[in-house]
């Protein structure tokens, strides 16, 4: 589960998050709705522990571990996925390589046992099927010359290989077509478990035809100032955020 | 010899005034090297150690490093071959799955007891610098002395004066050296020493061989090193060329020179590793004399604490239709600074030439200091040349990406490093050799880390 209290956050002495609160429970899919410049990224980076923002208050707990203490890597360790925006080209690093790297140090982390090389091949390849990922992107470098719904792919790939217990979702239709929006959305839906928490950042509502939501929240000036169902994404999409913005002001 | 007489500049420069004329006799050569070495000491007197003032060494003060000249080391003595011989393996070890054959250097001298001499195949001729000095033609002495390149670099004229030890490698034409030679230079002395050595390496028309130069160096003194490599490449012939000169201690200064020249349709491929150690001025003269060659310049430069390392390269297209590529990665942490000078000149009549020159640097900390100079000279007007520099940081995106997928920043900050510097590697055709410059580019990146 995770809990977000009264959380405030700025980056470059800019107040971007101002007393959001918010939970997650377990086998939830949230999603966050809300106009451009909401907060909505940087919600999702002072989760992941991204550097650059300061914490001003508040405080977010991981199945009650207070993450605000730990640096993205441990944050990973414990659970918490960020699939990007615009994934990251890394040159000179296959993706094999990067996979492989990761998936030991979150179990290095968490006092595991690192992959020997063919049972990490064996999880990879089995992975990669599924979602559709041919062999040959797996040896090229990390992202490098993907099309955008190769790189969300890939990225739902590296979902499904860390596991996460909390997986966070920005923009991840942006850039897609319908054909490649569906079968990310497929890969994601298959991961989701009693265990497994979701919050999907998005613009629109079309993505949450895919990956249904079980709670929407809208946020408006670094807070929620909405909550409810499925069914308000619907109502946002047909009124747009005019109605919810004001509330904030 | 006017210019012996003026007054030396520092007590360094007035300390190698007085040691030339103490070891002038003794040193190797008859007549002809006597009067090239006058020359060149005339030549070095005249112009003094290079400061800053001179354009070509405008980011790298050999005078002020230079504070003092030290005693010039003596070809070792026979207990001290032995005790070489026996770290040899240790000091040095052989390049895994490379099977090369080993010319020895112990402080700069040639130690055919330590080298595999036995091994050489035919049309391999190998001898001592003083050895080719002592018998040598007119052509010998001509093309140690690379007319026409690094003219007027007062450090390449103090190793020609002072030119000891080294050796002289003859391929003959059209034999390809199936092993490769893998020169190997270590330090005796625990003592303070200089050492000039200057060696040559002929490739007959069609040759082909690959040359590694490794420099291995545990004694922790300090040392003044002016070396020379001259590479002469006939038609045809195809040299691959792969340098990691040794990490000295704070303090010393590290020159060394490559000379290079290449007839027609012959191909040069040359790789420095630099790891920091003191100053390290690595700098390459290169001299297309026949057409629709190639040669490559590369290398990878891993500088922390207080390195200096400034790598200058000067290429000069003087047939037509011949290639350059210059490719430089430089990583610098701490306080360390990073010099790239590369100057390009397309003579008038070498029309068709292809040059492309590229130096990239990647800043660890605010201390280091990168300084990029890409020069080209043209006076053909049918040629096709480009240069591009860049100094930047690691990308944080990147590394918050890889952080944010579990790896600690250290570790993400390395991957991203290895995969930036080993690119510098492709460049390397032998796949044994270009496997053990990464591993030993991984070194350097994996005490980083820990440190």
């Amino acid at each position: 589960m995770l809990e977000i209290r009264n959380l405030h956050a700025e980056i470059d002495g800019k107040k971007i998050i101002n007393g959001l609160s918010l939970t997650v429970n377990d086998g939830e899919i949230a999603a966050i709705m809300g106009p451009n410049g909401s907060g909505k990224s940087t919600l999702s980076y002072v989760i992941s522990g991204r550097e650059g923002y300061t914490v001003t208050d508040g405080e977010i707990l991981l199945d009650g571990a207070n993450l605000l203490e730990m640096d993205a890597s441990v944050r990973a360790a414990k659970g918490v996925f960020l699939a990007f925006q615009y994934p990251l080209e890394i040159p000179g690093v296959t993706t094999m390589t990067f996979l492989k790297a990761c998936m030991n140090a979150q179990r290095k982390a968490r006092g595991e046992a690192e992959f020997s090389t063919p049972d990490f091949m064996k999880r990879v390849r089995a992975g990669a099927e599924k979602l559709g990922v041919p062999q040959d992107m797996l040896r090229r470098a990390l992202n490098v010359g993907f099309s955008g719904g190769e790189k969300k792919r890939m990225e739902v790939l590296q979902m499904s290989l860390l596991e996460p217990t909390f997986a966070i979702l920005d923009e991840t239709d942006s850039g897609l077509d319908i054909d490649a929006l569906r079968i990310v959305a497929d890969g994601v839906n298959a991961l989701r478990d009693p265990k497994r928490s979701f919050l999907v950042i998005t613009h629109y509502q079309r993505l949450l035809d895919y990956i249904v939501p079980d709670t929407v929240h809208v946020m408006s000036k670094g807070r929620i100032v909405k909550t409810g169902g499925k069914e308000l994404a619907l109502e946002l999409e047909a009124n747009g955020y005019r109605d919810f913005v004001g509330e904030a002001a | 010899m006017n210019a012996r007489s003026a007054p030396p500049q520092t007590s360094a420069e007035a300390k190698i005034a007085a040691d030339y004329v103490g070891a002038r006799l003794s040193l190797p050569g008859g007549h002809a090297v006597a009067d090239l070495r006058d020359a060149a000491f005339d030549a070095f007197m005249a112009a003094g150690f290079p400061t800053r003032r001179v354009e070509a060494w405008h980011y790298t003060d050999l005078k002020r490093a230079m504070s003092e000249a030290l005693p010039i080391a003596s070809p070792p003595s026979a207990t001290s071959i032995l005790a070489q011989g026996a770290r040899l393996a240790s000091l040095c070890p052989r390049m895994e799955d490379v099977d090369s054959l080993r010319v020895v250097l112990v402080d700069g001298h040639f130690i055919p007891a330590l080298s595999d001499v036995v091994r050489l195949p035919q049309g391999v001729a190998l001898h001592s610098l003083a050895d080719a000095l002592a018998h040598g033609d007119a052509a010998l002495i001509e093309a140690l002395a690379a007319p026409g390149l690094g003219q007027g670099d007062a450090a390449l004229a103090l190793n020609t004066a002072f030119m000891q030890g080294g050796f002289v490698l003859d391929i003959a034409a059209g034999v390809d050296v199936v092993h490769p030679i893998e020169v190997v230079s270590l330090s005796s002395s625990v003592a303070a020493q200089a050492i000039y050595g200057r060696s040559l390496v002929r490739l007959g028309a069609g040759a082909r061989l690959t040359l590694v130069e490794a420099e291995a160096c545990d004694n922790g003194s300090i040392e003044q090193r002016n070396c020379a490599l001259v590479c002469q490449i006939a038609d045809d012939a195809t040299l691959e060329h792969v340098f990691v000169p040794a990490e000295l201690s704070q303090g010393s200064t590290h020159v060394a020179h490559l000379l290079a020249s290449l007839q027609s349709r012959a191909s040069f491929n040359s790789f420095t590793l630099a790891r920091g150690g003191g100053l390290v001025r690595r700098q390459v003269f290169l001299r297309f004399d026949g057409d629709h060659s190639k040669a490559q310049l590369a290398g990878a430069n891993l500088l922390k604490g207080r390195d200096h390392c400034d790598t200058t390269l000067i290429v000069q297209h003087v047939a037509p239709h011949c290639e350059s590529r210059e490719y430089f990665k430089s990583v610098l942490d701490e306080e360390a600074t990073g010099v790239y000078q590369g100057k390009v000149i397309v003579a008038p009549g070498a029309q068709k030439t292809d040059g492309a020159m590229k130096s990239h640097a990647i800043l660890l900390s605010d201390g280091a200091t990168m300084n990029n100079k890409p020069e080209l000279e043209i006076f053909a007007d049918d040629v096709v040349c480009g240069h591009g520099a860049t100094v930047s940081q690691l990308d944080e995106d990147q590394l918050f990406y890889a952080q944010a997928r579990g790896l600690p920043k250290h570790d993400a900050e390395a991957m991203l490093l290895e995969a930036f510097v080993d690119e510098s590697a492709d460049r390397i055709e032998n796949e044994a050799i270009r496997a053990h410059v990464i591993a030993l580019m991984g070194g350097w990146l994996a005490a980083r880390r820990r440190a």
